[in-house]
């Protein structure tokens, strides 16, 4: 049997559909699917953090891959189902603690309810007293207030005096304090996605950059965010120290990286040098310069059929692993037939069957290079942009595979040219950011903890006293006095409260 | 004493906690083995409701009357024990961090004892409030299965910290994420036992509704703690790598521990989620935990691997 229930007006249907999502099941659920919904995020490269490693995935799944990134698993924090999910967290949120707001603000300014008639049900206990009803009350009364209880004070239609307390209001405030910091951490996480920007840099050791759009190998910045408008200033990479450790334990982790820096400021009287570590960034004005990475840039010169030199440069390998077996491309559209080389450099070389050439150790303690060439067209005038750090080889013929020391020289087969190995430099890369969000996300998330912790951990509780006035009572003869209290969480309760206030009032009455 | 003294005697007093450990794991097990013959505690619960009630004379009693019950001599040994092997676990601990110069929070062997450390902490320091006894087999075993990992799988020799952790920060940061984390173990136990608190030999712990209200306490206590972790992993980001979350999967798993228990909370206050719903959802939580912790560590590529292995 059904009950016929009467049709839904729109407007009723809005207010049903309103209280469902308000609802504590739907935050429940909602925060479930939260969790759920950042998996993912976790397991699966994401294009945020490492867009190779996405494109990597992709082409080792053909199946998987595309699918995968049309639902926007690559990028699933940014995916439009996962800001469905918290954006509706954050409207049953609002939804929930809006109108608990206006309640709060009432309890606050209401005096606590009268004492109920019964207070045997409520624990508590029974004393004798001695001495009138309203003296006994009016110390229960101050004892209270000064344990900052907040009281009221009545009598009931048979003469009966009680006070009536609570206290622990901060309780439900901590809790609306909390629940409105997480949208105040929101709205700083929305400033700083807005206007913020981010970009990377790799710099050799004695080379610039001055902070410009085009300097930057990377940059993102917000819908709102100045690129055009960067704020002015240019570094020089002095110079970059490294460490390693050399013990047994953990050989090879990085043990100190740090970079020398000469800075230079519009408006500032000459030049300020600094040093950036991992842990301590350099900060000018509202930007902060970052150290992340580091790496190898050997030194080549390349010279082509006819010895003329067509490049003379460092050339900057990234690190693939820990021992910093760094792979890089030399690209030289000038040479004819145009070369390209594909180079791994080894700052420690070994050589095995199962991995080929790698490196052991991070350090440059033996250092080669083992060189790839290709002639033919680079395909460069394609109008195709291609990266620095990949060759395509279609349309070019190996030459051969060489591997290459310090100052020696390779004579590429046909007389196509040859290249040197000079030496190495080092690298260093920076992240350059801006979120001028992060201050306000900061005092939000201490809100936050702090509102939190009041809503945890303060308890609310009732307690009430009250003297039943006997008819005929001989006046200076005892009184009985009934103590009880209650708190509102369940597992609590206000034994504690009690024992204490009685204790109080046998002190200050008898 | 030497370098090398300093590192035998860590690893010394790590074993010998271990060994302490262990002994008052069994003592809890013959303590809990004798408890099955007991009458079921509920009993006991509401004539100590009574007794609470009436005043402070019969508690003496009542307090004689767990004195004798089975098993009794067997849980408090286990509790001294307990705390001796606290104590000899922080020696461990110290003295590893003595050994290496720095706090021992450098590589997952020294997370892994800190926390098993952590754990009997959460427990001892709550067990000076209420009696835990029937509690101790429970967070005993979980902290042995963590030093015994620590000691076999995840040994590391102490050295240096690599640049990104040398940070106050990291003390902060990792201090309360060990007692946050620490918490959450012995809250899953409390939740995990309320699940099964009607079977068997079971019977004779707390009731299913006591069980529920210590997890809620110990949760509330950890709740903010984690929250607090989160927030100065947070800080700690912004100032090594310019980003104060970059979904990082540590930081990932980090908030979906936290989502969850969040969802714990909330579900106390839901009709229908309040009691056996709640205790799975804590389990959840303790399980994003252990993923975040072992698993983020040692299986994915994140910026937070720092197992040392």
């Amino acid at each position: 049997m059904s009950a016929q229930l009467p049709p839904l007006s729109q407007r009723g249907f809005l207010r049903w559909l309103w209280r469902q999502l308000t609802s504590m099941k739907t935050a429940l659920i909602l925060l479930f699917l939260l969790a759920l919904a950042s998996i993912p995020g976790s397991i699966l490269p994401q294009r945020g953090t490492n867009p190779i490693l996405v494109e990597q995935w992709i082409t080792d799944n053909p199946t998987l891959g595309p699918i995968f990134d049309s639902v926007g698993l690559f990028d699933v924090f940014g995916s439009p189902w996962y800001s469905a999910v918290y954006i509706l967290l954050f409207i049953s949120l609002i939804g929930c603690v809006l109108p608990r707001l206006g309640l709060h603000w009432k309890a606050m300014r209401r005096p606590p309810p009268s004492a109920p008639k019964n207070l045997s049900r409520f624990g508590g206990g029974e004393f004798e007293f001695a001495g009138e009803p309203e003296v006994i009350i009016a110390g229960a009364c101050a004892i209270l207030k000064k344990e900052r209880w907040r009281t009221v004070v009545g009598h009931d239609t048979h003469g009966g005096h009680w006070v009536a307390a609570e206290k622990g209001y901060l309780r439900e405030t901590g809790n609306l304090v909390f629940h409105f910091s997480l949208i105040l951490i929101l709205v700083g996480v929305a400033i700083g996605g807005l206007f913020g920007w981010r970009g990377n840099v790799i710099v050799r050791e004695g080379e610039g950059f001055s902070n410009t759009l085009t300097q930057y190998d990377a940059w993102g910045g917000g819908k709102l965010s100045s690129a055009d408008n960067l704020p002015e200033f240019s570094f020089t990479l002095e110079s970059f120290n490294v460490e390693f450790e050399r013990g047994n334990a953990q050989s090879g982790a990085p043990r100190l990286f740090e970079a020398n820096m000469v800075v230079d400021q519009p408006g500032e009287p000459g030049s300020t040098t600094h040093l950036v570590e991992v842990n301590q960034p350099l900060v000018i004005d509202s930007a902060k310069v970052f150290l992340v990475g580091h790496g190898y840039a050997p030194k080549l010169i390349v010279r082509d059929s006819q010895g003329v030199v067509v490049l003379d440069d460092a050339v900057v390998f990234l690190p693939q692993d820990g021992n910093f077996t760094s792979t890089g491309v030399i690209k030289v559209p000038d040479a004819d037939p145009q070369l390209g080389f594909r180079g791994l450099f080894l700052p420690t070389t070994a050589v095995d069957e199962i991995r080929g050439p790698h490196s052991t150790f991070p350090a440059p303690d033996d250092i080669s290079i083992f060189f790839g060439a290709w002639a033919g067209d680079l395909g460069l005038d394609d109008g195709v942009p291609q990266s620095i750090y990949t060759l395509n080889v279609e349309g070019m013929t190996q030459l051969g595979i060489d591997p290459l020391r310090i100052g020696q020289t390779w004579k590429l087969p046909e007389g196509a040219g040859s290249i040197e190995f000079t030496g190495y430099e080092r690298w260093a890369s920076f992240q350059l950011a801006y979120d001028p969000g992060k201050e306000l996300a900061l005092i939000a998330a201490i809100l936050a903890i702090a509102g939190l912790s009041m809503s945890l951990f303060v308890q609310r509780r009732r307690i009430w006293v009250k003297v039943g006035e006997v008819p005929g009572r001989i006046s200076g003869s005892r009184v009985k006095v009934e103590v009880a209290g209650i708190a509102k969480a369940s597992g609590h309760d206000a034994t504690e409260q009690v024992d204490r206030l009685v204790e109080l009032l046998k002190g200050k009455v008898l | 004493m030497d370098s090398l003294g300093l590192a035998d005697s860590s690893n010394n007093f790590i074993y010998a906690a271990m060994v302490t450990l262990f002994i008052a794991t069994v003592l809890f097990s013959i303590s809990f083995a004798a408890g099955r013959r007991k009458e079921p505690q509920v009993q006991l619960e509401s004539a100590k409701v009574l007794v609470e009630s009436g005043g402070s004379k019969l508690q003496e009693s009542l307090s004689e009357v767990t004195r004798l019950e089975p098993g009794h001599r067997a849980a408090n040994i286990g509790m001294s024990l307990t705390w001796l092997s606290a104590a000899m676990l922080l020696v461990g601990v110290v003295l590893r961090g003595m050994w290496a110069g720095r706090v021992p929070w450098g590589n997952m062997y020294e997370f892994s004892i800190t926390s098993a450390l952590g754990i009997l902490l959460v427990f001892l320091v709550w067990s000076t409030r209420r009696d835990l006894r029937w509690l101790g087999l429970f967070v005993t075993i979980p902290t042995l299965l963590t030093l015994g990992l620590a000691v076999t799988v995840l040994y590391t020799e102490a050295a240096q910290l690599v640049p990104a952790l040398k940070s106050y920060w990291l003390v902060i940061h990792v201090f309360a994420a060990i007692i946050g984390g620490g918490a959450f173990t012995v809250g899953a136990a409390t939740a995990g036992l309320s699940l099964i608190s009607d079977k068997g030999w079971f019977k004779q712990l707390p009731s299913r509704e006591k069980l529920e209200g210590l997890t809620h306490r110990i949760i509330s206590f950890s709740f903010p703690i984690w929250t607090f972790a989160v927030v100065a992993g947070a800080i700690w980001a912004e100032n090594a790598w310019g980003r104060y979350w970059g979904w990082d999967p540590k930081e990932t798993w980090a908030f979906i521990t936290w989502v969850v228990f969040a969802a714990y909370l909330h579900a106390r206050s839901t009709a229908g989620w309040k009691h056996q719903k709640a205790s799975v959802i804590v389990l959840v939580g303790w399980l994003s935990f252990l993923i975040n912790y072992f698993g983020v560590n040692i299986f994915i590529n994140s910026l937070h691997s720092y197992a040392g292995m």
